[in-house]
C-alpha cells in the first residue's frame, strides 16, 4: 500500500513539474502573464509531494518490505537501523529519487522565500528547475521505478555490499548529491536570468546562498573522500588524480570560482555574463563528473559499474541541459551588459584573477582527465597522472594563492599600492623566512613542496588581515567565514607540502619481537593473530610505537577477509599526534615466516583534512551570516508591506 | 559607482563554450559507443626478442633461452602462462591442437612453482617443447606482456611478429596459423 | 549516481585480489627498500610515476598486485645497479608504450596537453582585454 501510494505521489509530483514548466514558460509572455500566479504554489506543492514519495521509500526500507523489488535487492532484515536507512539511497533508483527530492524541495523553498528577484526572473528560474527535474522524473517513472513490487515477496533481502556498510561510505554519496543539487539550483537561477536578461546584484544575492551551501557540501565530500582513500588504500597516498577524484574536484573548482564571482556581482554589479556562465559551468561539471564515473568511459577498473543505458541516459540529460543552456547563453550573452568596470588594482581584479586561475586549474583537470580518451580515439594509449597534474595545476595555484593573500584587503573599484604596503610586506616576509628556513635546514626538498611550505605560513598570516582594524564584534559573519576558509586553505596547503617533503617510508619483513625505526618512532611488532568481526575475519597485528623513546602506544593494523561477496581489504592503523601521523599496514606473510610490514611517518599530514574542514566551516559561517541578513530583510519587507496595507484601508 | 557599460565583445566568444561542449560530446560519444581496445598491447612487436635464459619449470622439459628462437629459422609460438591462471586452463585444448598441427610452442611460466606447473600440465596436457620459469616476471616485462595468458609469434630470426592477448579460442586458431605462416616466409 | 559510489568502492577495493593469485612470495625488492636512502628515493620517485599494468588506475608504488611487485623489483635492482631512472622509464615505454608512464612524454600526440595551460591563459587574456577601467589621471 505504501509503495503504491509512493508511486502515485511521484506521478503527481511529476505532473506538477510539467505544469510548473508550462505555466512558467507561458507566464513570460504578456498574453498569458496571469499564469504567473500558479508557478510558486505549484513548485511548493511539487516539493512537498516528492518529499512524501521519498519518505514512503524510506519507510519501505526501514520496515524491510520485501515485496518491493528494490528493498529485496538492496536490504536485509537483520541490518542495523542506520544501514537500512542508508540503503534507501545506496542504490541507483533510490539515489535518483533522493536527487530529485532534494532538488524539488530546494525549488519549493526558493518559491516560498525568494522575494528579491524580479518576479519574471523567479518564474523563469522555477520553470528551469522544473525542466531539470523532469529529466529525472522521466527516468524514475519510465525506466527505473523504485516502488516496483515483486510478484512474490522475497523470503529475505540480498543485503548490502559489506564494503558499503561503512558509516562514512553510507553518507559520502548523499553529501555529494546535495552539493550537485545546490549547483543545479544555481544553474536554474542562471537560466532564469538569461531568459529575462535580468542579471544584476539581486540575482547574485539570490543565487549566492545556494552556491555557498553546495560548496560546503562539496568541500566536505572531497575532504572526507580523500581521507577514506588515504586510510583504506593502505599505501599512505591521499590524492591520486584518479578520474573519480578529478570528477569530484571539477564541480568544486567551478563552484569556488562561482562563489567569488557572485561576490563581485552582488557587491559591484560587475562580471555579469561571466557569473551566469559559471553558473552553467558549475552544474555542467557535476553532470560531466557523474557521467564520466557512471559510464565507466575512462578506466577499465571501474568497468564493472558500467551500465550502457544509464550512461546513455546521463549523457542525454547532459546534452539537453547543458547544450540548451549554452545555446541560450550564446543567444543572450551579447545582450546582457557586462556591468561596472574596475581598475587593474582593485578587489574586483584580484577576484577576477582568482576566477581565471581556478578556471585554469579546472581546464587542465578536465583536459588531463579526458586526454587519454582523446588519444585512444586516435589509437594511442597515454597516461596522464600526478607528474602532469601536480606541476601544471601549481602553475595556476601558486600565483592564485599569492593574490589570495592580498585580495581581501584591497578596496573595491580602485586601490592604491601604497595603502597596503605592510599588508603585503608582512606575509611576504613570513613566506620568505619560511622558504629560507626550509632551504637551510631541510634541503634538499623538491620545488613544489618547498614552495608550499613557504607560501602556507604567509597565507595563514595574510588570511587574518581583513580582521585587522575592525571592531571584531561588529564584523559581519561572512567576513569571518572568508577568514576561516582562507586560513583553511593555508592549513591544507601546509599539510600537503609537509607530506610531500617530509614523509618517511619504512618497509620491513618482521618477526614478532622485531623493531624498526620510522622517523621519530620506534615500532615493535609484538604479535599477530586472527580476529573475527561482524561479517569479516582478519589477521591482526599488535604493534607498539613509541615516539622518541616515550610511552609506547598500541596499534592494530589488520588484513581483513570478507566472505560475502569475497574480497580482501587492508585496514591500516593510524596514530595521530599533533605533529603528524604514523601509518601502519600489515602485509603478507613471507617465505621465511616473517611479516611484510609497511610504516609511514607523515609529519602534519592531518592538516590536509583539518584544512578542508576549516574551509567548509568558513563556508558555513558565511552562509549563516548571509541567511541571517536575508531573514532580517524579509521580516522588514513584510512589516512595510503590512503597514502599507493598513494605511491603504 | 560607475555606470554599466554596454558590452562590445565579439559574437564569436559567446559561442565558445557551446563549441567546447560540442567537442566534449563528440569525444565521449565516440568513447562510449566505439570504445578503443582496453588491452595494453606490447610495443615490442617487430623487435628482436631480448636475451634471456630461464631455468626449466618442469622436470621433463628443458628451460628456455633466447638462442632457441634463432637455431633453425623456424617460426614458433611463445606462450606466457601460469598454473594459477584460469583462462590458461581454458586455452589448453587450443594449444594442444596447434601443437598437433606441428607448431612448436615454448612456454614461460610466470611466478609459478614446479609442483604446480607439473599438476597443471598433467591435468590440461603439455603442448610445450620447453618451459622457462620466470619467477620475477622478467621475461614478461622484457617483451611487453601485461598479463597471462598471452601468446607471441616469433619468427626464425628471433623477431616478435605478433601478440595475442588473452586465451586463444577455437576461432583464433586460423589467425595464429596465418601469422605463423607469414613469419615463416 | 550509484556509479560514483561503485567507482569509489572499486577504488577502495583495488587492494583486494580480483583474480587467482600465484603462490610465490613477492619478488625480493617488491617490499624491500634499497639500503642507500638516495637510491631508494630515486626509485620511489620513479615508481610513483609508473602505471601498474594489472590494476590500470594505480601506480606501481601503491599496488599490491604481484606484477606491480615484480616491476618494483625491476626498478629497485636497476637503480641499485646505477641505471638512470629516465632510462628505466624509456626501457618500459619501449615495451608498453606511453601508457606505462604517468608522466606524459613530450611528443606530437601530447603537444596539445602541454599547450593547454598556455592556451587557457591566452584565452583569459583575450576575454579580459578591455574589461578594466583605465586609471583616473593615468
Amino acid at each position: 500500500m505504501i509503495a503504491e501510494l509512493g508511486l502515485a505521489v511521484l506521478w503527481m509530483a511529476a505532473a506538477l513539474a510539467v505544469l510548473q514548466l508550462v505555466a512558467g514558460a507561458l507566464a513570460l509572455r504578456p498574453a498569458t502573464a496571469h499564469l504567473a500566479g500558479v508557478v510558486r504554489p505549484v513548485a511548493i506543492l511539487q516539493g512537498a509531494l516528492v518529499a512524501c514519495a521519498f519518505a514512503a521509500l524510506i519507510w519501505l526500507f526501514l520496515s524491510t518490505d520485501l515485496s518491493v523489488k528494490l528493498v529485496a535487492e538492496n536490504s536485509h532484515s537483520a541490518k542495523p537501523f542506520i544501514f537500512k536507512l542508508a540503503g534507501t539511497w545506496g542504490n541507483h533508483e533510490g539515489s535518483m529519487l533522493m536527487w530529485v527530492t532534494i532538488m524539488s524541495l530546494a525549488g519549493g523553498f526558493v518559491a516560498l522565500i525568494e522575494k528579491r528577484l524580479p518576479e519574471n526572473t523567479l518564474i523563469a528560474t522555477l520553470a528551469g528547475q522544473a525542466f531539470v527535474s523532469l529529466g529525472f522524473y522521466a527516468f524514475l517513472l519510465l525506466a527505473s521505478n523504485p516502488f516496483e513490487r515483486l510478484p512474490e515477496p522475497a523470503p529475505e533481502g540480498a543485503g548490502l555490499n559489506p564494503l558499503l556498510q561503512d558509516i562514512g561510505l553510507a553518507f559520502h554519496p548523499p553529501t555529494l548529491y546535495v552539493g550537485y543539487v545546490g549547483l543545479s539550483i544555481a544553474f536554474s537561477f542562471a537560466i532564469g536570468a538569461l531568459v529575462t536578461r535580468d542579471v544584476g546584484p539581486a540575482f547574485a544575492r539570490a543565487m549566492r546562498p545556494w552556491v555557498l551551501g553546495a560548496w560546503i557540501f562539496l568541500t566536505l565530500g572531497i575532504t572526507a573522500g580523500s581521507y577514506w582513500a588515504y586510510y583504506t588504500l593502505g599505501w599512505g597516498g591521499w590524492w591520486f588524480w584518479d578520474p573519480v577524484e578529478n570528477a569530484s574536484l571539477m564541480p568544486w573548482l567551478a563552484a569556488t570560482a562561482l562563489l567569488h564571482s557572485c561576490s563581485v556581482l552582488a557587491a559591484r554589479n560587475a562580471l555579469r555574463t561571466w557569473t551566469v556562465m559559471l553558473g552553467v559551468v558549475a552544474f555542467s561539471m557535476s553532470m560531466v563528473g557523474t557521467f564520466l564515473v557512471r559510464s565507466g568511459i575512462l578506466t577499465s577498473v571501474h568497468a564493472f559499474a558500467v551500465d550502457p543505458t544509464r550512461g546513455t541516459f546521463i549523457l542525454a540529460l547532459l546534452a539537453i541541459y547543458i547544450g540548451g543552456a549554452l545555446l541560450l547563453f550564446g543567444l543572450r550573452a551579447s545582450t546582457v551588459t557586462e556591468g561596472a568596470r574596475f581598475a587593474v588594482f582593485s578587489r574586483e581584479s584580484s577576484l577576477v584573477f582568482n576566477n581565471v586561475m581556478l578556471c585554469g586549474i579546472l581546464g587542465i583537470v578536465l583536459v588531463g582527465t579526458l586526454y587519454p580518451l582523446l588519444t585512444e580515439a586516435m589509437g594511442v594509449k597515454v597516461s596522464v597522472g600526478p607528474p602532469y597534474f601536480n606541476p601544471v595545476s601549481s602553475v595556476f595555484a601558486i600565483p592564485m594563492m599569492m593574490v589570495m593573500a592580498v585580495g581581501p584587503v584591497l578596496r573595491w573599484r580602485e586601490d592604491k599600492g601604497g595603502r597596503i604596503t605592510w599588508q603585503v610586506a608582512v606575509p611576504a616576509l613570513v613566506s620568505a623566512a619560511a622558504l629560507l628556513a626550509v632551504e637551510l635546514i631541510f634541503a634538499p626538498i623538491n620545488l613544489l613542496p618547498a614552495l608550499g611550505l613557504a607560501i602556507a605560513p604567509g597565507l595563514a598570516v595574510a588570511s587574518f588581515q581583513p580582521l585587522v582594524g575592525r571592531n571584531l564584534r561588529r564584523t559581519p559573519l561572512p567576513i569571518y567565514g572568508m577568514v576561516v576558509a582562507h586560513f583553511g586553505i593555508a592549513v591544507a596547503l601546509f599539510g600537503m607540502a609537509s607530506e610531500g617533503a617530509f614523509s618517511t617510508e619504512r618497509l620491513a619483513a618482521m618477526n614478532p619481537g622485531d623493531s624498526q625505526q620510522v622517523g621519530p618512532f620506534k615500532v615493535t611488532l609484538q604479535d599477530i593473530g586472527p580476529i573475527a568481526g561482524p561479517n569479516w575475519t582478519a589477521l591482526e597485528a599488535t604493534v607498539s610505537a613509541s615516539y622518541s623513546g616515550g610511552e609506547p602506544t598500541i596499534l592494530h593494523p589488520q588484513a581483513r577477509t570478507f566472505a560475502n561477496p569475497p574480497g580482501n581489504r587492508t585496514e591500516s592503523a593510524l596514530l595521530t599526534r599533533w605533529n603528524g601521523q604514523l601509518y601502519a599496514v600489515l602485509g603478507e606473510e613471507g617465505d621465511d615466516g616473517r611479516w611484510q610490514m609497511r610504516f609511514w611517518w607523515k609529519p602534519f599530514v592531518p592538516m590536509i583534512w583539518y584544512g578542508g574542514a576549516l574551509v567548509a566551516l568558513g563556508g558555513l559561517l558565511a552562509l549563516l551570516g548571509r541567511v541571517a541578513r536575508d531573514v532580517k530583510r524579509l521580516v522588514a519587507v513584510d512589516k512595510i508591506a503590512y503597514r502599507r496595507e493598513r494605511q491603504g484601508r | 559607482m560607475s555606470e554599466p557599460v554596454p558590452s562590445k565583445r565579439p559574437g564569436i566568444a559567446v559561442w565558445l563554450p557551446l563549441g567546447l561542449f560540442a567537442a566534449f560530446l563528440v569525444l565521449v560519444v565516440v568513447g562510449l559507443y566505439w570504445p578503443a581496445d582496453r588491452e595494453v598491447s606490447s610495443a615490442f612487436i617487430g623487435k628482436p626478442l631480448p636475451a634471456f635464459d630461464l631455468p626449466p619449470a618442469s622436470e621433463d622439459r628443458p628451460g628456455l633461452a633466447t638462442t632457441v628462437f634463432k637455431q633453425d629459422g623456424k617460426p614458433r609460438l611463445l606462450n606466457v602462462f601460469a598454473s594459477w591462471c584460469f583462462p590458461c586452463k581454458v586455452e589448453a585444448p587450443q594449444l594442444a591442437a596447434l601443437a598437433q598441427q606441428g607448431v612448436e610452442i615454448d612456454g614461460v611460466a610466470i611466478r609459478d612453482r614446479k609442483e604446480d606447473v607439473a599438476g597443471f600440465l598433467k591435468q590440461y596436457g603439455n603442448p610445450f617443447k620447453r618451459i622457462g620459469k620466470d619467477d620475477l616476471s622478467q621475461v614478461q616485462l622484457a617483451i611487453g606482456s601485461s598479463g597471462v595468458p598471452e601468446t607471441f609469434v616469433i619468427d626464425g630470426k628471433g623477431i616478435i611478429r605478433y601478440q595475442h592477448i588473452g586465451d586463444i579460442r577455437q576461432e583464433d586458431i586460423p589467425l595464429i596459423l596465418r601469422k605463423l605462416a607469414e613469419a615463416g616466409q | 549516481m550509484r556509479g560514483l559510489l561503485l567507482a569509489l568502492l572499486a577504488l577502495f577495493a583495488l587492494s583486494a585480489p580480483l583474480a587467482a593469485q600465484d603462490m610465490l612470495p613477492p619478488a625480493p625488492y617488491a617490499y624491500k627498500q634499497l639500503a642507500d636512502p638516495k637510491q631508494e628515493a630515486k626509485a620511489q620517485a620513479l615508481m610513483e610515476t609508473l602505471r601498474c599494468l594489472k590494476c590500470q588506475s594505480q601506480s606501481i608504488a601503491d599496488s599490491d598486485a604481484p606484477m606491480a611487485g615484480d616491476m618494483r623489483h625491476q626498478v629497485r635492482t636497476r637503480i641499485a645497479a646505477g641505471e638512470d631512472p629516465e632510462a628505466i622509464r624509456q626501457w618500459l615505454i619501449e615495451r608498453y608504450g606511453d601508457y606505462v608512464s604517468y608522466t606524459p612524454q613530450v611528443k606530437p600526440i601530447t603537444w596539445p596537453l602541454f599547450a593547454a595551460p598556455l592556451l587557457f591563459l591566452a584565452l583569459a587574456a583575450f576575454l579580459l582585454r578591455g574589461r578594466f577601467r583605465r586609471r583616473k589621471g593615468a
